[in-house]
């Protein structure tokens, strides 16, 4: 039982889904303080190569990852520090550090590509693996895996429940208000930018050392711009967005099983799944029909329903700040 | 407290918006600061609360002077400021919205939060929902909330801009109840800046006024009108006349319409208005009256009932077709819905030709940009972008825009924040329209604007709209029943 199909598919599409949940967390927390990163798709590749460079020649994965979160912070600095102290365009500045990661990436990695290299190890949680069905889905993984679900609810409880919470949302919703309150706006812009950008290079690393291990150009191409849209799609919330990232791994899971199964239909089509859906999803959420099965529900939840649903980007988002 | 500013001064670049003003306030007591648009008085409250530094000048409290990093200091010190547009933020709950920077502590203090909030606003008889967001609050009550945060975090000085702008009338009484308790019971020092001189005699014991940054003139108050308004201009402007004007044929006939928006519906509104006449909408924001003139743009439909325009039914034509028929409609939020940030005063009557051509011919652009400029009295240039402008010259781009030659115009808060001198200007303008039988509708907040302009009036109350009272025939007293929705 313990090792049927589904439970490993299952645990397969956790595995898969947790470089999306980190890079997730790290660009909810950006943007939920008024900066858009866009550089993802480019930090990602940047920080994959230089994280399975840096295990390679030191053999150490942990040592790969540091590098990677270096390399992301750095790149999210060049976003925070040419928008906020140059005052140029963020999106601007994203956009040309995507091309740029890309380009970079495969020249730097050049000499490294398609060779075996470290690997984060398999850590089975003592104990809680051994409970049925849901132990081999969740603990049977890696350290890795176990760091983004903590950073979920760690995301979530250091926006919604936490003074310095406040005062990064403060910052990517009413700027001048919590200016008028002694939060340094362009402090916290310039910290969770940085820190984003630190998660977004440990996503990069854990597809070179964890799920598609090794090193070849455009090893994560896309995945950037699908972490941007699992943004949007989750309301800018990490649990949101953590279920956003499981359905794109599920619906790519199904779209690899549907294609076996239907070998005449084109791959392109399958790979087509997990949009569509997400597009639906997003217009179901955001209807009338969704506003009406709320009212139905009992008073006492409708409050947290709505809550819960209810998709605003922070609403000074991409806006600069002048401190007087 | 005893405050004490010592010859403040800030420019900016040429603009002596603050030109060495000295002032003392004592604590337990009420000051008005007056001032037409651009006198300085924004500047001066946001020196005092640490928003700006001064150029030079010292601010002191009992006779040590302060130096204000940031308005976090300020509060620090004592000096609360409450803005017309309050300074919270919108998505978040009211409890988190009021912990937000009151302490270094990492994790929520929610408990607390909820008690100290309860007491301060049954201290003050404020009737708010703690459960829920603030963008879901009214104007009055999201500042209602900003007082008592503002009194949590230790404010001597309260300095409150405009606050009776867009708020209800009972919030005003409660709003006034609080400030006289807080300054008489308490001993704080209230200081209220305000246009509405009504409101200042009402309140304040002291008036200072403000003019081109400098202190003109300080007095007792209550005290005539025309002294303040003496001060303030130098001279009593002259208000606009209401001559009788003869009223021609009918232009806009409204038949037992019913408009229903998710918020609010009105219904069985029956209506004719006549050429040349002046019709006010008054009653609580958010009553209906808005919706009424949305419908009559053609921005909304109604359910059922018909629109008469000229005796034409234009019942569900869409906004841009009445315009071509002769409807001209001025929204309240100037940059939100009249006009567009970027774009310069070129730019904005080009958009607004009622016909246009694929190429734009810049030099009789140029040219016909300049005229309305001169016309409308608008300080810019035809290169100036909307959002440059100040709020009264954005409300004269919006008049310039208007089409000539229009059969009926529907104006929201027409002379909302402007001063005594541009209200008249624009009312003025207003009147001019009438030589050539163009009929108005307009809202106002202002019932004083609503009496002294309008030939009739309407009240609206929960959607439901009065019947329609003579001007010359009708008192303040049957106006603000009919707003509390007694017949």
């Amino acid at each position: 039982m313990d090792s049927s199909p589904l439970v490993l598919t299952l645990a397969s599409i956790i595995l898969a889904s947790t470089p999306l949940i980190i890079a997730v967390c790290g660009e909810i927390l950006t943007e939920r303080s008024g900066i858009v990163n866009l550089s993802l798709d480019g930090t990602m590749l940047m920080s994959a190569m230089t994280g399975f460079v840096v295990a390679f020649e030191t053999d150490n994965v942990w040592l790969g990852f540091l590098g990677a979160m270096g390399v992301g912070a750095f790149f999210a600095f060049i976003v925070a520090f040419g928008s906020i102290r140059l005052r140029q365009s963020q999106f601007a500045i994203g956009f040309v550090l995507t091309l740029l990661g890309d380009d970079l990436s495969a020249f730097l990695g050049q000499n490294y590509t398609r060779i075996p290299g470290p690997v984060v190890q398999h850590y089975a949680i003592p104990i809680l693996k051994d409970i049925p069905i849901i132990g081999p889905i969740f603990f049977n993984q890696n350290v890795i895996v176990y760091f983004a679900y903590i950073l979920v609810f760690v995301t979530w409880f250091w926006l919604f429940r936490t003074q310095p919470g406040l005062r990064l949302r403060s910052a990517g919703d009413r700027p001048e208000a919590g200016f008028a309150r002694g939060v340094g706006i362009n402090f916290q812009r310039y910290l969770y930018t940085i820190i984003g950008g630190g998660l977004v290079g440990v996503a990069g690393a854990s597809y070179s050392l964890n799920i598609k291990i090794g090193w070849a150009e455009g090893l994560t191409r896309g995945f950037g711009w699908i972490a941007l849209a699992i943004v949007i799609f989750g309301g800018w919330s990490p649990i949101r967005g953590m279920f956003g990232a499981l359905l794109f791994g599920a619906t790519k899971a199904l779209a690899t099983y549907l294609q076996r199964t239907f070998p005449e239909v084109s791959v392109v089509a399958f790979n087509a799944i997990p949009w569509v859906l997400m597009i639906l999803v997003l217009l179901l959420v955001g209807s009338d029909f969704t506003e009406r099965v709320i009212t139905v529900a009992p008073k006492s939840l409708r409050r947290p329903l709505q809550r819960f649903l209810k998709i605003s980007p922070p609403q000074a988002l991409g806006s600069t700040f002048v401190e007087d | 407290m005893r405050i004490e500013l010592r010859d403040i001064r800030k420019y900016f670049g040429p603009v002596k918006a603050n030109d060495g003003i000295s002032l003392v306030l004592e604590g337990g007591r009420i000051y008005g600061l007056l001032g037409e648009n651009g006198a300085g008085k924004s500047t001066l409250m946001k020196i005092l609360s640490g928003y700006q530094p001064p150029d030079s000048g010292d601010i002191l409290f009992d006779d040590q002077v302060q130096n204000f990093s940031s308005p976090k200091v300020a509060l620090g010190k004592g000096v609360g400021m409450l803005y017309q547009d309050p300074l919270d933020v919108p998505p978040f709950t009211v409890n988190d919205n009021y912990l937000l920077g009151r302490d270094n502590r990492v994790v929520l203090d929610y408990k607390s939060a909820i008690q100290e909030l309860q007491e301060m606003t049954s201290r003050f008889s404020f009737e708010l929902d703690l459960q829920s967001n603030i963008e879901d609050l009214s104007l009055g009550e999201r500042q209602q909330l900003e007082l008592a945060r503002l009194l949590v975090g230790g404010a001597q000085v309260l300095i409150l801009d405009e606050p009776t702008t867009g708020i209800s009338a009972e919030q005003k009484d409660v709003l006034f109840d609080s400030i006289r308790k807080l300054a008489f019971e308490e001993g704080k020092t209230v200081i209220l800046v305000s246009h509405k001189l009504e409101e200042v005699q009402e309140l304040c014991g002291e008036g200072m006024v403000l003019q081109k940054g400098k202190l003109v003139g300080k007095t007792e108050l209550p005290c005539p009108n025309e002294k303040l308004v003496e001060m303030m201009f130098g001279q009593v402007p002259e208000r606009g006349e209401r001559t009788e004007f003869p009223l021609g044929q009918p232009v806009l006939g409204l038949v037992d319409l019913h408009v229903t928006t998710y918020r609010l519906s009105i219904r069985d509104v029956d209506l004719t208005l006549q050429q040349g006449e002046v019709f006010g909408l008054a009653g609580l924001e958010g009553s209906g009256q808005r919706i009424l003139l949305q419908a009559c743009a053609g921005l909304l439909h109604p359910d059922h009932g018909k629109i008469l325009l000229s005796g034409q039914d234009v019942t569900g034509l869409q906004y841009h077709r009445m315009q071509d028929k002769g409807v001209g409609y001025a929204a309240a939020g100037r940059l939100e819905e009249g006009l567009i940030e970027g774009l310069t005063l070129a730019e904005h009557v080009e958009l607004a030709k009622p016909k246009h051509r694929f190429f734009i011919d810049r030099s009789q652009l140029n040219t016909t940009t300049e005229s309305k400029i001169d016309q409308f009295q608008i300080v810019g240039r035809p290169d100036s972008t909307a959002d440059e402008l100040s709020g009264g010259n954005q409300q004269r781009l919006l008049f310039a825009l208007l089409r000539e030659k229009l059969k009926l115009i529907l104006l929201e808060h027409p002379t909302r924040g402007l001063d005594v001198r541009s209200s008249n200007w624009i009312w003025d303008q207003l009147y001019q329209r009438r030589e050539d039988g163009t009929a108005i509708l307009f809202m106002s907040a202002d019932l004083d604007e609503i009496f002294e302009r309008s030939d009739r009036i309407a009240v609206f109350s929960g959607g439901v709209m009065s019947r329609v009272l003579e001007t010359k025939n009708t008192s303040v007293d049957e106006i603000g029943h009919l707003i509390g929705g007694q017949a």
